[in-house]
C-alpha cells in the first residue's frame, strides 16, 4: 500500500518536473542572460555549417520538370506605396537600383541593364521558415557581379538590401555575408519561371540567397548598400523579422 | 520458508548492484531535457505550417498527406502545465529553443555512443543474441510483461529482450533518424550534404518523417515512463542517479 502511494506521488512528481521545466522556459525566454545563451546556437548552427558547406557548395539545382506547379507568394505581396504604384505604372521603366555605401563607384542600375548583364539561371528550392517548400526557376545577373562593378571597399562586411514594402513605420531590409553575397547562386532575379517577375513575388528584383530560408530572400530590392556593421540598420539585428521577432540573422536552418 | 525468502530480500536490499554507468546516467538526464524541450518547441514550428507533403516541395496549393491540429491551443491541462516551448505561438523563439537543443541531442548522442562502446554497455548491456530473438523467446517475455515481471530471476541486471528492442531501436534507429531528417530541412546542410536529400527522398519528405519519428519518440517515452512507475519508481530512477541497483523482491506487492 505505502508503495502505491509512493508510486502516485513518483507520478505527480514527474509531471510536475516536466510541467515546472516547460513553465519555466517562458521564464527562461524573457530573461537577457538566459536568451543571450539560447540565441549562441544560431552562430553555433552557422559556424558549423560554414565549415562543412565551404565557400561555394551549391544549393541543389532542380530539373524543369520537378518545379512546383503553383508558386505560392507570401509575406507583402505588394508594396502599394505611391511611389512603387508609379513605377509598375510605367514598367519600372524610370526605376535605378542604387548601389552605395562603402564602394568605389556607386551605381544607378536600370532594369534594362540588369536584364542585358551576365546572367545566371537556376531552379531552386524556397524553403520557407514556416515549413513548406516550393521550386522555381530564376534569373539574373550575379551580385557578385554588381559588387565588382561597384568597387567594394575593403570595410565592407554586409550587404544590406533596402525594399519598397513598408510594414507600419519600418521598411523591409534584409542583410548578408560576403560569403553569401560572392556566392555563385546568389543573384538579383528579375525573372521567375521564364517570366518577368510578378508583382506578389518582389519585383521589379528580388534576392536569391539559396542556403539560407526564405525571409532572406528579400523581394521589392531597391537599394544595395555596403556596410561595416549592421548595428545603424534598423533595430540592429540585420533584417526587418530578426529586428521585429528575433529570427536568427544566419537562416541556413 | 517464506519469512527466510524475505530475509534474503532483505540482504539483497542492502547491497544493490551497480547497474548504470556515469556516461548513461549523464546522457540519461541531458537528454532527457533535449527531448522535451525538443518535442516542446517542435511542435510550436509544426504550427507555422501544419501540413506534411511527401518529396521535394509542398505548399498550400499541394495536397498534404496529413494535416495536424495547432498544438499552442492544447492545455494548460493541468494547472500551469503547458504542451508548447514556449506556451504562446512565436515560431522565432520555438526555433531558437528547437535549434539550440538540436546540438544538445546531436552532439549528447555522438558522445554516449563513444562511451558506451568504451565502456562496454552496449556490448556487455544491449547486445542482442539469436536466442533472444527467437518467437519463444519473445513471447515468454510478453507474458512475463503482462505479469508485471521484467526481470529475469536469474540474471536481474539485465535488460529483458523487449527492453533491449526498445532501446536499440531509439539509440540506433529513432534518434539518429530525427538529427539527420532534421539536417536535411537545413537549406545550408542540404548544400553541404546533398545526400541527405536522397536519403530521404526530398526536403518535404524528411520533414514528414522527422515528424513521424518524434511521434515514435514521444510514445517510446510515455511507455518508458509508464514501465518505470510499474517496476518500482524509487528503486529506477535512483539507480538512473545514483547507478545503484536494486533487485526487486516481491514485485507482486
Amino acid at each position: 500500500m505505502s508503495r502505491l502511494i509512493t508510486r502516485r506521488a513518483m507520478t505527480a512528481g514527474l509531471v510536475t518536473g516536466a510541467g515546472a521545466l516547460l513553465a519555466g522556459c517562458d521564464a527562461i525566454g524573457r530573461s537577457e542572460t538566459a536568451r543571450n545563451l539560447l540565441f549562441t546556437g544560431a552562430d553555433l548552427h552557422r559556424g558549423l555549417q560554414r565549415t562543412l558547406q565551404g565557400r561555394d557548395a551549391l544549393a541543389p539545382e532542380y530539373r524543369p520538370d520537378q518545379m512546383s506547379p503553383r508558386f505560392r507568394t507570401n509575406g507583402a505581396t505588394n508594396p502599394g506605396t505611391e511611389a512603387y504604384r508609379a513605377h509598375l505604372a510605367t514598367g519600372f521603366r524610370d526605376w535605378r537600383l542604387k548601389v552605395d555605401g562603402l564602394v568605389r563607384r556607386p551605381l544607378a542600375i536600370s532594369l534594362r541593364q540588369l536584364q542585358t548583364m551576365p546572367q545566371r539561371a537556376q531552379i531552386t528550392r524556397h524553403d520557407c521558415v514556416e515549413g513548406w517548400s516550393a521550386i522555381g526557376k530564376w534569373q539574373g545577373p550575379r551580385l557578385a557581379h554588381l559588387l565588382d562593378l561597384a568597387g567594394l571597399r575593403e570595410e565592407a562586411n554586409y550587404i544590406v538590401f533596402h525594399c519598397a514594402d513598408r510594414h507600419g513605420a519600418s521598411a523591409y531590409y534584409e542583410s548578408i555575408d560576403l560569403v553569401d553575397a560572392y556566392h555563385p547562386q546568389t543573384i538579383l532575379a528579375w525573372a521567375m519561371n521564364r517570366r518577368q517577375l510578378p508583382v506578389g513575388h518582389g519585383a521589379p528584383v528580388r534576392l536569391r540567397v539559396e542556403r539560407q530560408l526564405g525571409y532572406k530572400h528579400a523581394k521589392f530590392v531597391m537599394r544595395v548598400e555596403a556596410v561595416a556593421s549592421l548595428d545603424a540598420i534598423g533595430a540592429g539585428k540585420g533584417g526587418f523579422w530578426e529586428d521585429r521577432a528575433d529570427y536568427a540573422w544566419y537562416a541556413g536552418i | 520458508m517464506d519469512e527466510e525468502l524475505r530475509q534474503t530480500g532483505t540482504e539483497s536490499a542492502r547491497s544493490p548492484i551497480y547497474r548504470h554507468r556515469i556516461a548513461t546516467r549523464f546522457w540519461h538526464w541531458l537528454n532527457a531535457v533535449a527531448v522535451i524541450v525538443l518535442i516542446g518547441s517542435g511542435m510550436v514550428i509544426s504550427d507555422a505550417h501544419p501540413h506534411l507533403y511527401w518529396g521535394s516541395y509542398g505548399a498550400n496549393y499541394d495536397a498534404p498527406w496529413l494535416s495536424l491540429p495547432r498544438f499552442v491551443d492544447f492545455g494548460p491541462v493541468i494547472g500551469d502545465w503547458q504542451m508548447t516551448i514556449p506556451s504562446y505561438y512565436s515560431l522565432a523563439l520555438a526555433r531558437r529553443w528547437h535549434l539550440f537543443f538540436a546540438l544538445v541531442f546531436a552532439f549528447g548522442l555522438l558522445a554516449f555512443m563513444i562511451a558506451s562502446l568504451r565502456n562496454r554497455h552496449f556490448q556487455r548491456d544491449l547486445r542482442l543474441r539469436p536466442a533472444e530473438l527467437h518467437w519463444r523467446a519473445l513471447w515468454r517475455d510478453f507474458r512475463a510483461h503482462c505479469a508485471f515481471r521484467f526481470h529475469d530471476p536469474e540474471h536481474p541486471e539485465r535488460y529483458n529482450v523487449f527492453q533491449k528492442l526498445s532501446y536499440v531501436g531509439v539509440i540506433f534507429v529513432l534518434i539518429p533518424l530525427m538529427i539527420f531528417t532534421g539536417l536535411a530541412l537545413s537549406p545550408g546542410m542540404d548544400a553541404a550534404w546533398p545526400w541527405l536529400l536522397d536519403i530521404f527522398g526530398g526536403r518535404q519528405s524528411a520533414r514528414s518523417v522527422h515528424f513521424i519519428c518524434a511521434s515514435l519518440l514521444t510514445l517510446f517515452i510515455i511507455v518508458h515512463l509508464t514501465l518505470v512507475i510499474l517496476a518500482g519508481p524509487i528503486n529506477e530512477v535512483r539507480s538512473m542517479i545514483t547507478g545503484r541497483w536494486q533487485v526487486p523482491e516481491g514485485e507482486e506487492e
